[in-house]
């Protein structure tokens, strides 16, 4: 059992990283992304906004633990 | 070749020549300071093995229908991405040492030379070191293949880009018989890191039913956007008040070595 929750932390580790809210950021913009393409709505800039918001949020959480 | 089959082949041959120098000086420490013939099996069975990874999921993926496999993709290869580039941008700004192959290759050789006399025959130690080097960080590199690969059903010409990629760097790694400390690790990280999640926004978006403006001519725009803003990220953090010296407070790439690093 702890073999099958070791694998199982690994791979969350390899996928998520060191970062989660980044990633679940990701699935949310790409969830809003469906929702308004679905819509009929232009939805091409979610994911380069999001990028940008995604990025400089984890990297000010980065710069603020180094700066401690 | 398209413009998106030369971005895949750059994206897999750089991020594949920064895993190998790093799996290089794993080996390079444990054959020299144990057994080579142990430490090569190691390398032998963990390429056998990725290889299998590769050669059994890749099929599995490409059979996606191909919305549902871009939004996997593009999802997965963004998170990936954003990691990449997130530890570049911090390391060149100074706020997480850099990779020093050397530091990592004296380490190794100490912890080697610490775990006792190598026997005359089969060197456990050096083979298992080799192969979970070897593997760790092929791991990363067989998903970058994959993902990539099976999104533009150009698996092989992925694989044969990271096979060139290894090639060129065992090449000079045992013709230069040290770690290769001069390469620009961080600056290809960057680099990977850009593609990346150039790559995975644009294919992400087109999965969950977004149209790009100008479609695949899109990524001329956004693969520039994105070095533009990264670029500009570390220009804004260089130049933060009191984060000079931070670097000292962030754990190094020997941290990172337990896990994956990007």
């Amino acid at each position: 059992m702890s073999r099958v929750r070791g694998f199982a932390i690994g791979v969350w580790e390899f996928v998520v990283g060191d970062d989660l809210r980044a990633a679940l950021g990701v699935v949310l913009a790409l969830a809003f992304t469906a929702l308004l393409a679905g819509g009929g709505i232009s939805a091409w800039w979610v994911m380069p906004l999001a990028v940008i918001v995604l990025l400089a949020l984890s990297l000010r959480r980065a710069a603020r633990g180094a700066s401690r | 070749m398209s413009g998106a089959d030369i971005g895949l082949a750059l994206s897999v041959f750089l991020a594949c020549s920064v895993e190998a120098v790093e799996a290089l000086t794993i080996v390079l420490a444990v054959g020299a300071t144990r057994s080579w013939s142990s430490a090569l099996s190691g390398v032998g069975a963990a390429t056998l093995a990725l290889a299998v990874i590769v050669t059994a999921l890749g099929p599995a993926l490409t059979s996606l229908p191909i919305d549902v496999l871009r939004v996997i993709v593009g999802g997965l290869l963004l998170i990936f991405g954003l990691q990449w580039l997130r530890k570049a941008i911090l390391r060149a700004a100074g706020l997480k040492a850099k990779h020093d192959e050397l530091q990592i290759y004296e380490e190794e050789a100490a912890a080697a030379r610490a775990a006792g006399a190598a026997p005359a025959g089969f060197d456990g130690y050096a083979f298992t070191i080799a192969f979970k080097g070897v593997l760790l960080e092929g791991l990363e590199v067989a998903f970058i293949v994959l993902t990539f690969g099976a999104n533009q059903h150009r698996v092989p010409l992925a694989a044969v880009a990271a096979v060139l990629a290894v090639l060129l760097v065992v090449f000079a790694g045992f013709a230069a018989r040290a770690p290769l400390a001069r390469v620009p690790e961080n600056t290809m990280k960057f680099a990977v890191g850009v593609m990346l999640s150039s790559f995975g926004m644009f294919w992400g978006a087109e999965g969950a039913g977004a149209s790009w403006p100008g479609g695949d001519a899109a990524l001329l725009a956004i693969v520039p956007g994105v070095l533009l803003v990264a670029s500009a990220m570390i220009w804004t953090l260089r130049r933060a008040p009191g984060l000079a010296g931070a670097e000292q407070a962030m754990p190094g790439e020997p941290h990172d070595r337990a896990t994956v690093s990007a």
